[in-house]
């Protein structure tokens, strides 16, 4: 059982890893606007339309 | 390959009744068009949609109906004249490396998702754009560009030019409010994290395996327990205890008092037990707690992000000035005028500061300042009040102070714009917290007196333990979910709250007053039609130059309908009150003030006739149409069970009985209301004791606003904001005011019985904890338990009201 001390070093320091990638993401912005991206997934990507493409 | 059916040819006529293709207004005679065969409202519509198709960009039609914004000036030639100034543009850049440019703007218009497509995909339009990227919720766009290929200037006037011009102002520092946003996400990301460890953690406590497992493992668990919950005690949590300390210096109790306290008797019990080896602590139960504070206060400032009403005043100057320099005029930020500097203000511009007027014809609308719309004249040689704006020539003033030191910085921190407040449950919650740690305190010393009499081992456990289990998180958890999710529901329903206190004030209103036009009239009303000779081109500019001048809504609505230029400089125009003004031979008003006879015909009562003779010519009328909004009598009807309505109105009486009829006859009804009368209106009946709700567009209203203790401003879809209003409400929501104010009546029973609710739960924890019984197993359930069935009982029952409430 005493495995169990390095288990729980191997965890915490995974969470640890978890956390710090957590801060990294806040610290480049990504949680700075949690709606407008929602909205971004739905826009299409652009095919060139000619004038006589008709939807 | 074309399976459509030809769609047919629009003709203008048909046009008329059309929604523009583009922004969706009504098309009104004169000056809608037919292009590609879709009906525009005006030129500057067709031009933005004939600009989008020429680049390909029409997906900017798939996303919404309608989304385009009309355009009011489309004459850009001077308005950005400032963004060639270097000191400005230094001023507003976020980055620049010499060759790209980076900026953010608040752009107002955004409100669709079709403007998050066009903004963002910009660089198609205008290939100096290099990327851009809108915040919806915040309503600003960042733009990256390239300096050599396009000026800010002209990025300016290329999103103005389809519609999204964006507001630019002296107060542009948004970084302290990022990163004091993100120091909040880390808090919380810390707390959560070392929350779960530390539960995890504490498991074999939980199930008493100690017995199992080998015993040099509880101190192991116990230590990592300890350095868990370290970062939350000092970072996540250290943001109540600096509260409760400055609270305290005051001499004042606030809620997180007794929060901290209970947070630190918790760390130290526990730390005491984990050292010495006598137990497990109550680690999880810190931890959670701290977790569940934080994330009631995001909830709740979540709420607020698109709407800022905190700003001061700074953010309503203008950021540049035209300044005479060597005569010569030169653009320059409004922060470096100094005493004696000579500026110019032009047509619907904001002085900036105290002045002397040099020359030029000043009428100043001072409603921004004093709520006052009564137009001021001022000739040459009188002091001008910062806050004031100009409408008509261009004036040359002469600074007798700098912006700061202006009489309406003083003004504007000065209680008129303060509304007096009675005690708010936020304070009230305060109040609640004083007693609170006193009950508790009492309670924990009784226990530990009890003990040291009978057993006293256990004396010190009860006290501790009354301390930690007595956790107020319900009344701090109360507030923020039930308020920050009545708002959420309210903004949903186009209702916009300054600030979560209003919502308590709401609940206490006895008394509703509406002002007439604009508000209980539908917008389009207003609507003016022109029966008579024709006027010619110079008769009608003297029409709009008179009234332009005056403040009476027939004058506003005639002015709306004309499209000419007024006269520059102003002429002399006299108003005589309730008969009409005269300007340059031309009379406009009742027809006994224009003909000089008492008029014969029915007086049509949907109808205020404006009647124009030229040099005693009689020449025609126009007739401007009162439209009630739709829903009006019903929403009336269900008012009026509940409260008592009042309307005031700035008009004459000519729509008595049509107001009687919607309001039934014992609603009392005022006439010819200044706005000083109606700000006395409100003050008698708060006099007499009376809750009163005050909903008015906001222009004339101001005062009135201000006064009572409720005061929405009603306003069309791109809401002009004004410091002197609670809230604003979308005009086509009115009909849901009664639902509303229910849904503000609900809130309080809601924070009413969620208070109940966590008094039960202090009683349950505090009969383990005098009993001396109380378990780390106990607390770390019932604490987070308590949290969690707060923020769910808050947040379900305001939703369910709503849903009853069909909002």
């Amino acid at each position: 059982m005493s495995v169990i001390y390095i288990l729980i070093a191997i965890s915490l320091v995974l969470a640890g890893v978890f956390l710090v990638s957590f801060f990294q993401a806040v610290k480049h912005g990504q949680f700075d606007d949690d709606h407008t991206p929602g909205i971004r997934v739905l826009f299409e990507d652009e095919v060139i339309k000619t004038t006589n493409n008709q939807k | 390959m074309n399976t459509m059916p030809e769609t047919p040819e629009i003709t203008l006529e048909q046009a008329n009744k059309l929604s523009c293709y583009h922004c969706g207004d009504v098309c009104n005679k004169g000056t809608t068009l037919v292009y590609q065969n879709k009906p525009f409202c005006c030129e500057g519509c067709k031009t933005v949609f004939d600009l989008l198709d020429q680049n390909g960009m029409c997906t900017y039609y798939d996303f919404e109906n309608n989304p385009g914004i009309t355009i009011k000036t489309r004459d850009f030639k001077h308005r950005f004249d400032y963004l060639d100034n270097p000191d400005v543009i230094e001023k507003l850049i976020d980055f620049s490396d010499g060759k790209i440019c980076k900026i953010s703007f608040y752009i107002p218009a955004i409100h669709c998702t079709s403007c998050i497509w066009l903004l963002e995909n910009l660089h198609k339009l205008e290939p100096g754009v290099v990327s851009s990227e809108v915040n919806f919720l915040k309503k600003t766009a960042s733009f990256t560009y390239d300096l050599s290929l396009i000026s800010l200037k002209k990025l300016v006037e290329l999103i103005s030019s389809v519609g999204y011009e964006p507001e630019i102002t002296l107060d542009q520092t948004s970084d302290k409010k990022i990163h004091s946003d993100r120091s909040f996400i880390y808090k919380i990301g810390v707390a959560g994290f070392c929350f779960g460890n530390i539960m995890l953690f504490s498991f074999p406590e939980y199930f008493h395996l100690d017995d199992v497992i080998d015993p040099g493992f509880r101190p192991f668990f116990g230590y990592l327990n300890l350095i868990l919950a370290l970062p939350v005690l000092l970072y996540s949590g250290s943001g109540y205890f600096i509260s409760a300390y400055t609270g305290l210096k005051q001499r004042i109790v606030n809620i997180d008092v007794p929060l901290s306290l209970g947070i630190a008797v918790m760390f130290i019990r526990s730390s005491y037990e984990i050292i010495s080896g006598t137990g497990a602590g109550f680690m999880d139960a810190l931890a959670g707690l701290v977790f569940f504070l934080l994330i009631g206060k995001w909830f709740q400032n979540r709420s607020y992000k698109a709407l800022s009403f905190e700003r001061d005043y700074k953010s309503y100057f203008p950021l540049s000035v035209t300044r005479i320099e060597n005569n010569k005029e030169v653009s320059c930020t409004i922060d470096s005028l100094k005493e004696g500097d000579i500026i110019l203000v032009r047509n619907n511009e904001l002085i900036p500061a105290d002045a002397i007027l040099l020359d030029g014809h000043a009428y100043i609308d001072y409603s921004f300042v004093t709520g006052e719309s009564q137009l001021v004249f001022k000739k040459s040689g009188d002091k001008l009040f910062a806050g004031g704006k100009q409408t008509g020539g261009i004036i040359r003033l002469q600074l007798l102070k700098t912006v700061s030191q202006s009489y309406l910085t003083s003004l504007w921190n000065h209680e008129v714009f303060q509304k007096k407040t009675s005690l708010h449950l936020s304070s009230r919650t305060n109040k609640v917290s004083k007693y609170f740690t006193l009950i508790v305190l009492i309670i924990a010393l009784s226990a530990a007196g009890y003990w040291m009499w009978v057993d006293s081992s256990k004396a010190l456990n009860a006290f501790t333990a009354v301390l930690i289990i007595t956790c107020p998180c319900a009344l701090a958890l109360t507030v923020p979910f039930t308020f920050g999710n009545s708002l959420r529901i309210m903004g949903r329903n186009h209702l916009y709250l300054k600030n979560a206190d209003i919502i308590e004030e709401m609940a206490k209103i006895d008394v509703i007053v509406f002002d007439k036009t604009g508000t209980i009239t539908h917008p389009e009303s207003g609507k003016v039609v022109y029966e008579g000779d024709a006027l010619s081109n110079k008769e009608l500019k003297i029409i709009k130059t008179a009234v332009q001048s005056s403040t009476h809504p027939l004058s506003k609505s005639i002015e709306k309908f004309l499209n000419v230029e007024a006269i520059y400089p102003h002429p002399e125009v006299i108003e005589h009150p309730g008969k009409g003004l005269e300007c340059m031979g031309v009379k406009i008003g009742s027809y006994v003030f224009t003909t000089g006879q008492i008029q014969q015909e029915d007086v049509d009562f949907t109808a205020s006739d404006v009647h124009v003779s030229v040099n005693g010519l009689y020449k025609g009328r126009f007739r401007i149409q009162n439209v009630y909004r739709e829903g009006l009598k019903e929403l009336v009807g269900r008012l009026k069970q509940r409260y008592q309505i009042h309307i005031l109105s700035g008009d004459n009486d000519g729509e008595r009985k049509n107001l009687e009829q919607l309001f039934g006859t014992d609603t009392p009804l005022r006439f010819r209301q200044t706005p000083e009368m109606k700000l006395q209106y409100i003050q008698q009946l708060q006099q007499k004791g009376y809750h009163v709700m005050m909903l008015g567009d906001g222009l004339n209203d101001a005062g009135a606003l201000k006064q009572s203790n409720v005061g929405f401003a009603v306003t069309g879809k791109n809401g002009t904001f004004f410091p002197a209003c609670d809230g604003m409400l979308r005009s086509d929501s009115l009909i849901k005011l009664d639902a509303l104010m229910q849904q503000a009546v609900k809130s309080m029973d809601t924070v009413k019985y969620s208070f109940i609710i966590s008094l039960t739960y202090n009683v349950i924890g505090l009969s383990f904890a005098v009993r001396s019984a109380l378990e780390p197993v106990i607390a770390a359930i019932l604490m987070p338990i308590s949290s969690v069935s707060v923020i769910a009982f808050t947040v379900l029952l305001t939703s369910w009201f709503a849903r009853k409430l069909k909002l």
